[in-house]
């Protein structure tokens, strides 16, 4: 599609969201990064998810020492452009709401980062483990960076 | 009825990685299906963050073996968004008839293992026997007939010669004849009809919540593809159409699977006789301290990287994710309401998530008792399409 | 029970193993039962249950959640049985020895007897390994 289409709904989108992204960063009509607080995930994922048609393509973890940040992807296929939006989780309390409410496309999603990097999802139907053994030890989160902080 | 359950898995005799299904069902209808993964777990991720951008596109290779080419292909996207470069454009073509071939070789693949399931071993067969053809010319043009090792970020690590050019054209030729008789086996067969068509359907609404991808979201109505909406590599300098159809049934998957084999060889071809000349590697010096995103468009789907580099010789976070984990996801819905029969089929239809047991059993809930194993399965499987053979 | 020894050595059933591995491996199992290679012309059968296998081809990195059902699974092998490692991954850990949940390689878990490198060897190489196989089953055979 034309970069001023692409534009046009990213334009749409950043005023729409305007009062709850903190940070907008555009790389290219093709890379959007955005950070919100954590308080408006649900809101603004529904908008995205529901309202715009993006497509939910995965969230990642990333252990910054004295935070947890997720990113969530988001893809408009039409304009082939991928939002990715940051919300920072402060440590201890590794807490936040989860997508599955919404759409079951994070189910597993948040079941993954949920043993990999130990972050509660509230509200999650079935947070149990996915990939690793049901016995593995408690606590032990493989993919944090930071493990003992 | 007593409601029982069904184990899948996780070990299959014919292939693929384990899976674990536990299928929940009540005389022959099922209810209900519990899917349990992770018999596969690597920790890739973690693995790539000890490793320099160099070496990641190798450890990303040998995620899958199928599609051993989309891995790397997005892990070099990936590399190459965030440090700001792009490869030569001949390499680009080179890395698109590569990913091309493994399209091919890989829906080839699959196609045989459904002929099995359905009990048409003749297609599994010349499914396999065809697919010697791409393995042969990437044996040629690679060195190894999986795991090619041919990406790095930056460009690629081997040119196709000139001299190999209508060697493969000609091979593609030989190909396509192959794929021609596939098209006229699976369209004109009655019994393959009666046999797939309104089993193991998923509904757009389905494909939607659940974020499928590849031929699972193109065989459902929704039409989206990587090579199309963000075309990477020399995708938008081709021409090629999206295969999509509208029932979502496993028929459809099949057709969807089938028609893109006649794509990637239109692409391959155009590809090979397109392709400029000129270098096909930049060096990658430095990886700036930033994000990048890459997706590739693999056989099953679409395949998506993400990555965080603090400015160091290696990625501070390596994200990997997989089309089939969102596809495997959605038998949970497209499996129930099936007969146990259509159940393996419906398991298959995914294409990753073959049903992977050396005993699947029926299992009586309460008594524990034995009531049906793999083989009976795949029997009963292959009982119904025979059924049908007589019908027609 | 010569005769029997005799059909048991020239006809090996083969299962095989998937203990997380990328599929390289296990496609090329299953190709060398397609039309190329056909190695069912010479008797050698891939079977569904481990119950009637003569040789466990194993692949894989042996991941953490596999390890318990891999010895559950070697312990109903009928005896004797060969076992045979197929692809880098199973015989040394490949670069997955550095991950958190692999238990590479296979040998810590349970005994192998040919090993095949390669990722993935080629179906000549997994051939040539499975004749080898033979020669040590025909050996474990004699010492019984």
């Amino acid at each position: 599609m034309s970069n001023t289409a692409s534009q046009d709904i990213l334009t749409e989108v950043r005023e729409r969201l305007s009062a709850k992204v903190t940070q907008w960063d555009q790389i290219s009509g093709r890379r959007v990064y955005i950070r919100i607080e954590k308080g408006d995930l649900l809101e603004v994922a529904r908008y995205l998810f529901f309202e715009k048609g993006a497509r939910f393509c995965t969230a990642s973890g990333v252990d910054m020492r004295d935070a947890m940040e997720i990113v969530y992807h988001f893809s408009f296929d039409g304009i082939g452009c991928v939002l990715s939006m940051k919300v920072q989780i402060a440590k201890p309390a590794l807490e936040v709401e989860s997508l599955a409410q919404l759409f079951r496309a994070a189910e597993w999603v948040e079941r993954e980062i949920h043993e990999l990097l130990g972050i509660t999802f509230l509200h999650h139907p079935n947070l149990k483990h996915l990939l690793l053994d049901d016995d593995w030890p408690e606590g032990d989160y493989p993919l944090r960076r930071y493990p003992n902080e | 009825m007593s409601k029982k359950i069904i184990p899948v898995g996780p070990y299959h005799p014919l292939q693929e990685e384990p899976e674990f299904f536990q299928l929940h069902v009540d005389g022959e209808r099922v209810v209900d299906i519990d899917i349990i993964i992770g018999y596969n777990h690597r920790g890739i991720e973690k693995l790539c963050e000890m490793r320099t951008f160099d070496q990641v596109v190798f450890v990303v290779e040998r995620i899958c073996g199928i599609c051993s080419i989309s891995h790397p292909s997005a892990s070099v996207n990936c590399i190459e968004d965030c440090a700001r470069v792009t490869a030569p454009l001949r390499a680009q073509y080179i890395r698109m008839i590569i990913a091309e071939l493994e399209r091919i070789h890989s829906h080839m693949l699959w196609l045989g293992l459904a002929g099995h399931f359905i009990g048409y071993n003749t297609v599994f067969m010349w499914a396999w026997k065809y697919r010697e053809i791409v393995l042969d010319i990437f044996e040629r043009i690679t060195g190894n007939r999986q795991s090619y090792a041919m990406f790095k970020p930056g460009g690629i690590r081997r040119d196709i010669k000139k001299e190999e050019v209508p060697k493969i054209i000609n091979e593609l030729g030989e190909l396509e004849r192959s794929l021609e008789m596939f098209r006229g086996a699976v369209l004109d067969d009655p019994v393959l009809h009666a046999r797939l068509k309104g089993v193991g359907i998923l509904t757009r609404e389905d494909v939607i919540t659940f974020s499928a991808v590849g031929p699972t979201a193109r065989a459902s109505g929704v039409a989206i593809d990587v090579r199309k909406d963000d075309p990477y590599f020399a995708y938008d300098k081709v021409d090629f159409d999206m295969i999509v159809t509208e029932n979502g049934d496993v028929f459809d998957k099949v057709i969807v699977r089938v028609l893109e084999m006649f794509e990637s060889v239109r692409i391959i071809k155009q590809g090979l006789t397109g392709m400029p000349d000129g270098p096909y590697d930049t060096p990658l010096k430095d990886m700036p301290p930033g994000e990048g995103v890459g997706r590739a468009e693999a056989p099953r789907g679409e395949v998506y990287h993400y990555l965080r580099s603090d400015g160091s010789n290696t990625p501070a976070r390596y994200k990997v994710r997989a089309p089939s984990f969102m596809n495997v996801a959605t038998n949970a819905v497209s499996a129930v309401g099936q007969s146990i029969a259509d159940a393996t089929l419906t398991l298959a239809a995914v294409d990753p998530c073959y049903c992977c047991t050396e005993r699947m059993q029926a299992v009586d809930y309460k008594t524990r008792k034995k009531v049906y194993n793999w083989s009976d399965l795949v029997r009963l499987s292959q009982e119904k399409t025979q059924q049908l053979k007589k019908k027609f | 029970m010569s005769f029997l020894k005799k059909a048991l050595t020239k006809s090996p059933w083969v299962f095989h193993l998937s203990t997380g591995s990328c599929n390289n491996c296990d496609i090329e199992i299953i190709d060398c039962l397609t039309p190329r290679f056909d190695v069912e012309r010479f008797g050698v059968m891939l079977v569904g249950s481990i119950r009637h296998a003569d040789i466990i081809l194993i692949t894989g990195s042996m991941n953490k959640k596999s390890v318990k059902r891999v010895k559950v699974l070697y312990e109903q092998a009928p005896r004797p049985c060969a076992v045979v490692a197929c692809g880098t991954c199973s015989c040394g850990g490949h670069f997955f020895r550095d991950s958190y949940n692999t238990d590479t390689p296979v040998s810590k878990t349970i005994p192998v007897d040919v090993y095949i490198p390669g990722c993935p060897p080629k179906p000549e190489a997994l051939i040539a390994g499975i004749v080898k196989a033979l020669g040590k089953l025909d050996e474990k055979r004699k010492n019984r």
